[in-house]
């Protein structure tokens, strides 16, 4: 028998990113807020101090910020046809887990989606016919950019982000990204200095007609205070940003932006190393009476509450809703159902360069420190006769060179022996690698459900992903590293070893871990989970943030967008929601 | 300590507080990644944080999981891996034997970042590791699986004794799967051993390896320096920067 | 000479050692009070919502508000508040090499709190240091300060007291031994050091000052910290806010030195520090970190501006000779500095205001006593949250990373370079600090011995 605890206005499920900006939008709106984090309370001086954080071997490769596997897992396969087997060790995707979740160490690389993203579906058959979407299950979104623009610009102020506008309120600005949505405001600080590679690269890519620009950092160039009286200071270019916390203050983060905040509020009440198991609902199943949750000490609590919402990381957010039961789970076969459906993940691509006669010194770096282009990306260009449609920005981003990842060689030399030795030691401050980071459209046989077989540390059926890449993804991949690798031999590389992404989908190595969908917006029940205002349609006291609300994922990395879209639930919470409780858009 | 039933806060207090915070220290080390066993705890006000309080990296735990014999192995294995020449030090050389053995020994060796938990058919490639044993019990089996491969292929020697160019084949073939071993895998042990020595080659000294930080010195890596700021737009300059590990240089204690 | 006489003169000397052995024992006690304390420098919500919660209108409102304002700014609930406990509940104990004191619950409870003092007791205690029944009350609680407070607002103070969430709990008695357990040995105490009065407007200085001094010496007891104590634990008025060691951390000099002292502060800055614990020279943290918490982000603009005028008047602190480092000291505290410490203060220093304080003239890194600079570097310390500037932003502890020798010599590097200068600092200074706060050793430097062990 559970213990019953003390209702609460609001019970939030995880808290990283979208349930530090639930809880202070919630609570300085007046309501009463508890959040529940299944690991432990961490900060930057006790967990990434300065005077330990650059640990590659700890952090990067004994997974110290992430995910432990040993507790909680998936299974995998790429096709139906398989069976899925549980993903015994981290790779391709590195999950957070603890107070800030992947918020501390992702590279806060903060984007907007294009106007055209919103529209993925309506926008190409419209301007490439149907066959461009025939064999994907893409869908437009239920809400549009100029919706959401207010929403970016209020995460782009808790940042401080560091870049430069390329469209403000429709007029082009010289330096940024001319493809951009229009912005109602410029960036809080200004773009990060440049380093060689990415200053190479600029060049070269100008020279070629492309309009390069600062990447949007939320690793700041400058000390800047947020509107709620949080200090971010500026970047010292440590290199230890993605895979790591930052140990001076420097890269936006819930702790470093809003979670001391919100803890000083008397209607907050934080709660770590609890686990939530299911969301409970009333006998009826209509509305949720709040969650159930285990303590470390393996004890049951259920917390009831006015809202549940779900603010996990996307995976444990589609895993909830089907170990909770609410919504209908996607059926490949039938193609019914919502639930796991259109999962969708980023289809990434690279090219290493290397250098003779430059010193690149790529170990100084920042985790959004690049000059980029973005002409290749979305529909800023014309796939008329391609076969496929999306695309990715380049970028020429040094997050620095952690030696034990990041010690490249040309292809052709070996992985090891005295080769692979001279050439690891004449290359490693003489090269970079171009990132392209791409779309991934949703097909129908990529989904997440509840795995048959392999069960989770509390008896409970373990997620199941089943992806594989796309003809379309990996034809999209191929063009757009080709033409990295055209801008990469303008730079005067002496050697360009383009790598774009091939199936099958592996999930041993490191690729992003931008994975989304499965718990998708739309206009109505029968195609998503949730209406657009990230309200659940089967129960109206449930909502969910994150990656999980993309119908498809678009090619730019997602934190912006998933924080955008929690403002909005946020807003749409307090101004409608709690005035009169039930749906916010009728079925 | 709290006498009365209440705090008291005196020298006494002040020595169990420092002690507390330890423990506290402690947890935070072994619960920040998920593994189970920390209190829950209801926070208000801050995130927690006193004097000290700090998730360090522990002190290394003596290696003791390898046999003589298996860390033999290791050493002439990882010395074809990464050879002496005049470019910088061997795998040996630069502690990596010493290095693995501490790892297999501790955390990393039992496996508690992996998920171990049954059935275990084979997998396709693409859905990675799916062995049952953690890496300590899958390197002691490797080891004699290889062993038992070379003492019958070369009369019953030992991978150490091998010429350098028998080793290299050998290890050729594990890597691209074309030996057969008993129990493990071939390539998968390859894989894991390639990466660990690179791990132990390259990661901080405080680990036992990349000794003197000789390996960041051989490709001009200077460790956890944090502050760059002067040097971003140094373009095609040399940094004049001493590697620096995480318990420092010899700059530190010797002027 | 008469025999009687000798006696007579005996006894009196005999007296006299007694009463100075007392004063001693006493004072040793005072004097090692003033900072073993938890440091919780964080308000609960719960507590910040009494310090700093809306007061419902009503006849005494503006009485009431007056009260709670004057009891913040004497910040009564850093000690009357145990860890855990309610807040001005009482039961934190104050720690003494001889036993321990009790902070006492000043709730309105009638029986275990101050629901039945009146007035006239309430000004008594505050300003003469006698509880409501006549006992002498222990200078571990600041009478010696509080005796300038005015009786209008004594009386405010106990209004807003007795509506504090009353809680009935009675802190423990105190636990000391003889001589120190006598509560007469207060009174001998008292006669030799404690000087009754009331403030003393001075007529040739502005309001402000006036307004600054009020609080400075009386509610706000600065110099019950920063002020350093005799032998007997009684205010050397010789060096009246000269700063002084809390055992385990420093409270600074708060004259015009520029070195030491708030002499290359403004007014303006001044304020912000109290304000938003932080300005463009200096972090509040340790035992500031709380008064500002818990006091002083909470007052307004003007008392602190008064605050800071009367403490910017303050005539400097006389500078100390300071030996020079030793030069092998410098380079490796150099090299330690540009590695561990530039992350956030930067190669040259200068740190990042309101962040990370800036290095070159820092007042602390150049007290006379490097326990304060010692602390931060061994221990870390954290910024006071405040309620515009909530980030909590902490110096990590380096005491896991650095021997005590280089943390010795970083300290002394800090102190002697950008123009600073201070004595250098010793190794068995960082290790004494080190056992007192009971910090790990350092990690072991790796003596790899190759693949051999």
């Amino acid at each position: 028998m559970a213990m019953r605890e003390k209702p609460v206005d609001v019970v939030l499920v995880g808290f990283g990113w979208t349930g530090a900006i639930m809880a202070q939008q919630l609570c300085d709106a007046g309501m009463n807020v508890l959040a529940l984090e299944r690991a432990a309370a961490r900060d930057t001086p006790v967990n990434w101090a300065p005077t330990f954080d650059q640990d590659e071997l700890r952090y990067r490769w004994r997974d110290h910020l992430f995910q432990n596997v040993a507790y909680s897992t998936l299974t995998f396969r790429n096709n139906a046809d398989q069976q899925a087997l549980p993903m015994r060790k981290l790779g391709a995707f590195l999950p957070g887990t603890g107070v800030g979740g992947a918020g501390i160490h992702w590279n806060a690389q903060i984007w907007r989606f294009l106007p055209s993203d919103f529209k993925t579906r309506s926008h190409n058959r419209q301007r490439y016919g149907a066959a461009a979407v025939a064999d994907l299950s893409v869908q437009d979104w239920p809400v549009a950019y100029e919706d959401l623009e207010p929403y970016y610009t209020m995460f782009d102020k808790l940042c401080g982000v560091s870049g430069k506008a390329g469209n403000l309120k429709g007029a082009i600005q010289p330096g940024g990204n001319p493809f951009e949505g229009a912005r109602s405001e410029d960036y809080p600080t200004p773009p990060l200095p440049m380093t060689y590679a990415p200053t190479l690269f600029a060049q070269a890519a100008e020279s070629m007609g492309y309009h390069p620009f600062p990447h949007p950092a939320g690793n700041l160039s400058q000390a800047y205070t947020n509107p709620l009286g949080m200090q971010l200071g500026k970047c010292t270019f440590c290199g230890f940003c993605e895979k790591f916390g930052c140990g001076n203050y420097s890269k936006a983060s819930p702790q470093t932006t809003i979670i001391p905040y919100v803890l000083q509020k008397a209607n907050f009440e934080l709660r770590t190393d609890c686990d939530v198991l299911k969301v409970e609902r009333t006998a009826d199943g209509r509305q949720a009476t709040g969650v159930t949750y285990v303590d470390s000490n393996g004890t049951e609590h259920f917390q009831p509450a006015g809202i549940v919402i779900l603010t996990a990381f996307q995976l444990h957010n589609v895993h909830l809703l089907l170990l909770s039961g609410i919504g209908k789970p996607y059926d490949p076969r039938t193609g019914e159902g919502v639930v796991g459906k259109n999962y969708c993940y980023q289809t990434m691509g690279s090219v290493d360069v290397f250098f003779e006669d430059k010193l690149l010194n790529p170990f100084i770096g920042a985790g959004s420190l690049a000059s980029v282009i973005d002409n290749y990306n979305g529909d800023n260009f014309d796939h008329g006769g391609l076969g496929f449609i999306g695309g990715a920005y380049i970028a020429a981003l040094v997050t620095g060179a952690r030696p034990i990842e990041m010690t490249r060689v040309p292809d052709g030399v070996p992985k090891w022996g005295l080769e692979w030795k001279q050439a690891a030691a004449h290359y490693f401050l003489r090269n970079f690698s171009l990132s392209v980071h791409g779309s991934n459209y949703a097909q129908a046989g990529n989904y997440l459900d509840l795995d048959p077989i392999y069960r989770d540390h509390f008896g409970r059926p373990m997620l199941r992903m089943t992806f594989d890449f796309t003809p379309n993804d990996l034809k999209m991949s191929a063009y757009v590293t080709d033409k990295a690798a055209e801008v990469a031999r303008r730079m005067g590389a002496s050697s360009v070893h383009p790598k774009p992404r091939k199936g099958p989908f592996d999930i041993t190595p490191y690729q992003t871990t931008h994975t989304v969908g499965g718990t998708m917006m739309g206009d109505n029940p029968t195609d998503s989970v949730v209406n657009r205002y990230s309200q659940s349609w089967d129960v109206p006291n449930l909502f969910v943030t994150g990656a999980g609300l993309f119908p498809q994922n678009a090619g730019y990395n997602p934190t912006g967008t998933v924080a955008a879209l929690a403002y909005m639930t946020a807003d749409a919470i307090k101004s409608r929601y709690i005035k009169a409780p039930g749906p916010l858009v009728q079925a | 300590m709290a006498k009365h039933g209440s705090d008291l806060i005196g020298r006494r207090e002040l020595l169990a507080l420092g002690l507390a915070g330890s423990v506290a220290a402690a947890d935070a080390a072994t619960r920040h990644d998920g593994l189970l066993g920390g209190p829950s705890e209801s926070i208000k006000g801050t995130l927690p944080w006193q004097d000290g309080m700090t998730d360090a990296p522990p002190a290394p735990e003596d290696g003791a999981f390898l046999s003589a014999a298996e860390l033999a192995f290791v050493a002439a294995a990882a010395d074809r891996l990464i050879p002496a020449d005049p470019t910088g030090p061997s795998a040996s050389e630069a502690g990596v034997p010493t290095f693995i053995d501490r790892q297999l020994a501790g955390g990393y060796g039992r496996g508690d970042h992996l998920f171990l938990g049954g059935p275990w058919p084979k997998g396709a490639p693409t859905q990675g590791y799916q062995s049952r044993f953690a890496p300590a019990q899958y390197y002691r089996t490797a080891i004699a699986d290889i062993e038992e491969h070379v003492g019958s292929s070369y009369s019953g020697k030992a991978f150490k004794d091998l010429p350098p160019d028998r080793q290299d084949a050998l290890l050729k073939q594990y890597e691209d799967g074309k030996v057969q071993l008993r129990r493990v895998e071939a390539k998968a042990f390859f894989t894991m051993f390639l990466q660990n020595v690179m791990e132990g080659y390259f990661s901080d000294p405080i680990y036992g390896g990349n000794r003197d930080m000789a390996a960041w010195k051989m490709i001009g890596f200077p460790g956890a320096h944090y502050d760059y700021s002067e040097w971003v737009t140094a373009y095609n300059r040399k940094v004049p920067i001493a590697p620096v590990g995480l318990r420092g240089r010899p700059g530190w204690d010797q002027a | 000479m008469s025999v009687g006489r000798a006696v007579r003169r005996g006894l009196a000397v005999i007296g006299i050692l007694i009463l100075l052995l007392i004063a001693i024992v006493v004072g040793t006690w005072i004097w090692a009070m003033n900072y073993p304390r938890e440091a919780t420098i964080e308000p609960t919500p719960a507590t910040l919502s009494i310090l700093a919660g809306p007061i419902a209108d009503g006849p005494q409102a503006a009485l009431l508000r007056r009260g709670r304002y004057l009891a913040v700014a004497g910040d009564c609930v850093s000690c009357h508040t145990r860890k855990g406990g309610a807040p001005f509940a009482g039961g934190l104990g104050l720690g003494t090499p001889f036993g321990l004191i009790y902070a006492p619950n000043i709730t309105g409870d009638p029986e275990t709190g101050i629901g039945n003092w009146t007035p006239d007791q309430f000004y008594r205690a505050l300003t003469r240091g006698v509880d409501d029944e006549g006992h002498r009350l222990y200078p571990a609680f600041p009478y010696p300060w509080f005796t300038r407070i005015s009786r209008a607002d004594s009386d405010a103070i106990l209004a807003w007291l007795k509506t504090v969430p009353a809680v009935r709990y009675m802190a423990p008695g105190n636990r000391l031994p003889f001589p120190a357990d006598i509560r007469l040995s207060i009174a001998a105490w008292d006669g030799m050091f404690f000087r009754p009065g009331r403030f003393v407007a001075d007529p040739k200085q502005s309001p402000d000052w006036n307004r600054g001094a009020y609080y400075v010496n009386g509610l706000g007891h600065c110099g019950a910290c920063h002020t350093p104590l005799n032998l007997a634990g009684a205010a050397r008025n010789d060096r009246f806010l000269q700063g002084s060691n809390l055992n385990q951390w420093v409270a600074p000099d708060l004259t015009g030195n520029e070195r030491t002292g708030l002499g290359r502060w403004s007014v303006d800055e001044l304020v912000e520090y109290l304000r938003t614990g932080r300005n463009a020279h200096a972090n509040a943290s340790g035992p500031m970190a709380e008064v500002v918490a818990y006091s002083t982000s909470f007052l307004s603009d003007a008392d602190l501006r008064a605050a800071a005028i009367y403490l910017k008047s303050l005539k400097p602190s006389p500078d100390t000779a300071a030996a020079a480092p030793d030069p092998a000291a410098m380079r490796r505290g150099a090299g330690i500095f540009s590695d561990a410490c530039a992350s956030c203060h930067l190669a040259d220093g200068s740190g990042q205001p309101r962040l990370f304080p800036p290095l070159p003239g820092s007042a602390v890194a150049q007290q006379r006593d490097p326990t304060g600079l010692l602390h931060l570097i061994l221990a870390g310390g954290r910024t006071a949250p405040t309620p515009t500037r909530p980030a909590p932003l902490t110096m990590p502890s380096f005491a896991w990373k650095l021997s005590d020798q280089e943390a010795a010599d970083v300290a002394t590097y800090l102190r002697n370079s950008w123009g600073n200068r201070a004595a250098p600092v010793s190794a068995s200074d960082a290790a004494h600090l080190r056992k007192a706060l009971r910090l790990t050793a350092p990690l072991a430097i790796e003596r790899n011995q190759g693949p051999n062990r």
